[in-house]
């Protein structure tokens, strides 16, 4: 544990707090966003806005894959997991995100469906061997980094010949996202929501390395740092932001150069390229359609697919009107500017996906922050 | 020489629908099984129910059921805890818990072995606390209708007069004391769970606590206004209770609360907050300012509190939030969890 210890230091966090400080111009508005779930969540949860100056600012973006995951897809996976033949396996964190008709995956295990929760793919293979009457389903879903071990799986059931295993593709691609956020006609309109730079996953990019990014600082001019998820890690690539915007540089910098390098894991990432081509759109919860953005099997896989296999047909459906989901994806508005934050929706009765995993922009802001909210509307 | 059923046959049996049904297989399981784990003058007597002593004071009654996955973990069992858990549910009026009933739902195919291990661990528990297990029931039930093992178990025990522990007597400026590291239950319990298996040295911290709480009683009398044992839910779900009966907020300091750092890491690495982790064998307590040094002195003084700190204070607060000044310098609320970490941790 000594590692991370010593990345949660608080004399070290206050130095970095000093120098955020010291090198932020007070007549500038620093606004970046964390792209990933996993940093909104160590941003309430060290409290870490406490540490930063007025005019430094977080946005909190979309990167949770359960809350990017459009309304749709847990309907077809209801849908399938109704199905007396299939046993579907899932992440826990899917359970009670809430379907089209506000029916979740948690109901319909309750009402009777095959659904098993898993903590790995080798579950689902485990599950398929021990059933081989069964159409075991998994439900995979993440960014790059867990599209390896789904990978794994299929080449592992490949190479077993398991044919009751098949695989619900959700895996979606960071750099296309962010790339949509920037290009988004809200995201120049919204002129004190203008995002100066992005925290960019590290977990992400220990796959696919920073090089990825290149392309997008070019594009947009915006700086973006890769950042671990460690408090000093966070505040040391928020200082990092605040650098380079005052120099004037837009490049990709590395924060967490114990883990990623410019190239990332090839071997991870052949593991994905043998197995997987990119779709060429995928829906987004909040940014629409996005280009280029999703995985899918590739043909030689295509037998593994649940999609083709069950004849599963995607309906598009529009989100609650009042949910404001899209906007806070976007970085467009903050979770307390949602009118049913708090009153209609809350992690017990979660209407919009950012409500339903920890790491949801809603969810982080309801469980560790809300008592700011308070106390600035009570002072 | 006996040619018909033989008796008990522990090391090989399971339990079956019959030693559910009122007749002789079900007279054996009793009297093989729970009265020699149990053993005390009540049981003896066979009866439906027990006749005892009650002595001066108030007295006090908890139940409660425990289904727990898996059966074993590191420390302790479903019995034990079975027993510790409502032990500490009596203790924490401030009260000497004396007397038990213990209820039994078995599956068919239960293994008689793992009963007796069960049973067993139940009866040193209750003889290590000085309490007796006087009355009970068994049933049986089909096989898929249950879990392997439920068991629920009442307490009743003795409160001394002049005390009146309750949430809503916490006062602003209060100080709140936890007797040790959190989450040692839950970190133990998770890495017996089938799929999430990991290594670690932790233990369960199972125990039963009214010692641990006559000492604390000693030391601080009436300054000490509400005691809790943080199992379900752990620290942060019994201080929001606590929060909202009492209403007042607490605000608590990171550095201060105690977490072993095999916790801590299990934590890391499955995403969880060991604030919500589940505790069998620790206490919170709020207490009287004015106390708080030396019911903190008399807790370090005991086996069961030697790592007891304080952890912060109750303050005035509309909202009733648990804050914490987090260990880098900022603020966060720990809330109650919102539905489970993970299914059942006890
Ligand atoms: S508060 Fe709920 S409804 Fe509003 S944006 Fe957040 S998740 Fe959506």
């Amino acid at each position: 544990m000594k590692y991370v210890e010593e990345f949660r230091d608080r004399t070290i966090a206050q130095g970095l707090a000093r120098a955020i400080a010291d090198q932020s111009d007070p007549r500038e508005a620093y606004q970046f966003m964390e792209f990933c779930g996993g940093h909104t969540h160590a941003i309430f949860r060290y409290g870490l806005e406490d540490l930063l100056p007025a005019n430094v600012r977080m946005i909190h973006g979309p990167g949770c894959p359960v809350c990017v995951l459009p309304a749709s897809r847990i309907d077809m996976a209801i849908e399938l997991a109704n199905r007396p033949e299939v046993t579907l396996c899932i992440y826990g964190d899917l359970m009670r995100v809430p379907g089209s008709q506000g029916q979740s995956l948690l109901r319909a295990k309750s009402l009777g469906a095959d659904i098993r929760m898993v903590y790995s793919t080798l579950d689902a293979i485990r599950i398929a061997e021990q059933a081989p009457n069964r159409e075991v389903v998994f439900f995979a879903i993440g960014f790059e980094t867990t599209a390896p071990a789904t990978a794994v799986m299929i080449r592992i059931a490949a190479r077993k010949r398991l044919k009751g295993l098949s695989l619900f593709c959700n895996h979606v691609l960071t750099p296309p996202a962010m790339h949509s956020i920037l290009d988004s006609v809200d995201m120049r309109d919204v002129g004190p929501h203008e995002i100066g730079g992005f925290i960019g996953p590290a977990h992400v990019s220990t796959i696919i390395g920073t090089q990825p990014y290149e392309l997008l600082v070019e594009e947009f001019g915006r700086p973006i740092v890769i950042a671990g998820f460690e408090p000093l890690d966070m505040m040391q690539a928020i200082l990092m932001l605040v650098r380079q915007v005052n120099d004037g540089r837009h490049e990709v910098e590395n924060q967490y150069s114990r883990a990623v390098t410019r190239a990332g894991n090839r071997r991870a990432r052949e593991e994905v390229s043998d197995i997987f081509d990119v779709r060429d759109q995928f829906e987004w919860r909040g940014l629409g359609v996005v280009p280029n953005s999703g995985l899918m099997l590739k043909k030689a896989y295509a037998h593994f697919d649940a999609e083709a296999r069950f004849a599963m047909h995607e309906v598009r459906i529009a989100d609650n009107p009042a949910c404001d989901c899209g906007a806070i994806l976007r970085g467009a508005k903050k979770p307390v500017e949602c009118e049913l934050f708090g009153d209609a929706c809350t992690p017990r009765t979660p209407i919009g996906s950012c409500m339903v995993s920890s790491e949801g922009a809603c969810a982080a802001y309801w469980r560790y922050g809300r008592h700011r909210d308070y106390q600035v509307r009570a002072s | 020489m006996r040619v018909n059923k033989p008796t008990l046959d522990i090391e090989n049996g399971c339990v079956d629908l019959s030693h559910g049904s009122g007749g002789r297989d079900m007279a054996q399981l009793i009297s093989g099984l729970f009265h020699r784990a149990f053993g005390n003058e009540w049981l003896a007597r066979c009866n439906d129910q027990a006749a005892f002593d009650v002595g001066a004071g108030r007295m006090v009654m908890t139940t409660d059921a425990y289904v727990v996955s898996p059966l074993f973990f590191p420390g302790g069992n479903i019995g034990s805890l079975a027993v510790h858990g409502t032990i500490n549910d009596v203790a924490m009026a401030g009260a000497r818990p004396q007397y038990l009933s213990a209820s039994f739902i078995i599956e068919e195919g239960f293994r008689l072995l793992d009963l007796k291990s069960i049973a067993d661990s139940m009866g040193e528990a209750a003889r290590g606390a000085g309490v007796y297990i006087i009355t009970g029931d068994t049933k049986v039930v089909e096989r898929g209708k249950a879990d392997g093992l439920f068991i629920s178990t009442t307490g009743i025990g003795f409160l001394a007069d002049g005390l009146d522990l309750s949430a809503e007597k916490a006062r602003a400026g209060d100080r709140v004391l936890v007797s040790g590291s959190l989450g040692d239950h839950g970190v133990a319990i998770m890495s017996r769970r089938q799929n999430l298996a990991f290594q670690t040295q932790i233990m369960s911290d199972s125990a039963a606590l009214h010692d641990l709480v006559a000492v604390m009683v000693r030391a601080g009398g009436s300054g000490i206004r509400v005691m809790r044992d943080p199992t379900r839910g752990g620290l942060a779900a019994t201080l929001n209770e606590i929060a909202h009966q009492s209403r007042l907020g607490f605000r608590l300091q990171e550095n201060a609360i105690p977490v072993k750092l095999e916790v801590a890491a299990a934590c890391e690495l499955l995403g969880l907050d060991p604030l919500h982790l589940a505790n069998e064998g620790k206490l919170v307590a709020i207490v009287a300012p004015d106390v708080a040094e030396a019911v903190l002195v008399a807790m370090k003084a005991h086996r069961l509190g030697y790592d007891a700190v304080d952890i912060g204070e109750a303050i005035a607060d509309d909202h009733h939030f648990v804050q914490i000044a987090t260990r880098v310098g900022g603020a966060r609320i720990a809330d109650w969890l919102s539905g489970e970490q993970l299914p059942r941790i006890c």
